[in-house]
């Protein structure tokens, strides 16, 4: 098995109201065991999984927003943000985490894993992807 | 099931993975890994307690392939390879020193 | 008979908000809780219809703890919705006949 897919992951749902946002991320982390190109792409309320400052203490759910931060030592570093999701919710890239990798290839320099995208591109994505997974 | 240390009970699952991870302790992780016939060292504890550096941070136990690199980064190169973690962890690095942690079996764990 | 409404569904993915505000009385109260409470925040393109029935006399209330879980912080809130804790909800619909929950 050499040949390597594209993996591009559509997340749509706001965290902790549903199921489906930690239901994704942990299949993306078990799934970056098998050293595949991943993308995760974060459209219409999937926008709010990434919101900085998260506090859950009072909703008494575990805060896996700061499991995202870890996605770099993954090799997920292919993060695509819907700039009119963003928009439309009165969200701008400024409050979502900054998420980030060590560049093996260039000395461990650490870089932006955050890509923001318009219509276009995210369309291009998802017509460009060997596997779609949808949360 | 249940594991007793210094005369306190502290719930564990079937696998023997502690149920709450606040409740651990060094004697705690002590006595994990003597349920087990181990004994900690000093190198042990190295791995131990980067595990729960990063389960602090980041809310997950990582994966044998991030705790690789992540301990070479950290300790050097000659202890960021699977040969050095299996001779501490010869269950597998990731699932046996998160045990001895008090964190639940790394996601990803089957 | 006063009512309140509670919202736990995203205005941007379910139109629960809409059909309550389309269905409310104007001296209802709505309550926005779990996904609900994006919609309290300013600047979104659902801020314009609660604006409206505010206008029309409708009262707003947002949870604080569900806004905090989603990293939403309460100075982002229109102006006019207030950011209740548990102990709010419960005085909420201690002080309303009935409570309509728009699942």
């Amino acid at each position: 098995m050499s040949t390597t897919k594209k993996f591009t992951y559509i997340n749509r749902k706001a965290p902790y109201g549903s199921v489906y946002a930690l239901e994704s991320l942990e299949v993306v982390l078990i799934g970056a065991a098998f050293e595949q190109e991943v993308q995760l792409v974060f459209v219409d309320d999937g926008v709010y999984q990434l919101t900085k400052g998260q506090e859950t203490d009072g909703i008494g759910m575990k805060n896996f927003s700061k499991t995202y931060a870890a996605l770099g030592d993954y090799d997920v570093n292919q993060i695509y943000v819907c700039e009119q999701s963003l928009a439309d919710r009165g969200l701008t890239l400024d409050d979502l985490q900054a998420l980030t990798y060590e560049d093996e290839d260039d000395d461990w320099a650490e870089k932006s894993s955050m890509n923001l995208v318009n219509r276009e591109q995210l369309s291009d994505l998802i017509s460009d992807a060997d596997v779609l997974l949808n949360f | 099931m249940a594991l007793e240390v210094n005369g306190k009970s502290y719930e564990v699952d079937e696998e023997g993975y502690l149920a709450n991870l606040n409740e651990w302790d060094a004697d705690v992780a002590a006595a994990l890994a003597a349920s087990d016939d181990a004994e900690l060292t000093e190198s042990h504890w190295e791995v131990i307690n980067f595990l729960r550096e990063y389960y602090e941070e980041y809310q997950i136990a990582p994966a044998v392939r991030v705790l690789t690199k992540a301990i070479g980064k950290r300790l050097g190169k000659d202890k960021g390879n699977s040969k050095y973690l299996y001779e501490l962890f010869p269950y597998g690095p990731a699932k046996q020193a998160c045990k001895y942690a008090g964190l639940p079996k790394p996601t990803g764990c089957v | 008979m006063s009512t309140l409404h509670t919202v736990n569904k995203s205005p941007f993915e379910r139109n629960s908000l809409d059909t309550c505000l389309l269905l409310i009385k104007n001296d209802s109260t709505v309550l926005l809780i779990e996904d609900g409470v994006s919609g309290a925040l300013q600047n979104t393109t659902a801020s314009q219809s609660i604006s409206d029935a505010m206008q029309e006399g409708v009262k707003f209330a947002v949870l604080g703890e569900d806004l905090n879980a989603r990293g939403l912080s309460a100075d982002r809130v229109i102006d006019g919705i207030s950011v209740v804790d548990y102990a709010g909800f419960v005085q909420l619909a201690a002080d309303h006949d009935n409570v309509q929950s728009w699942l």
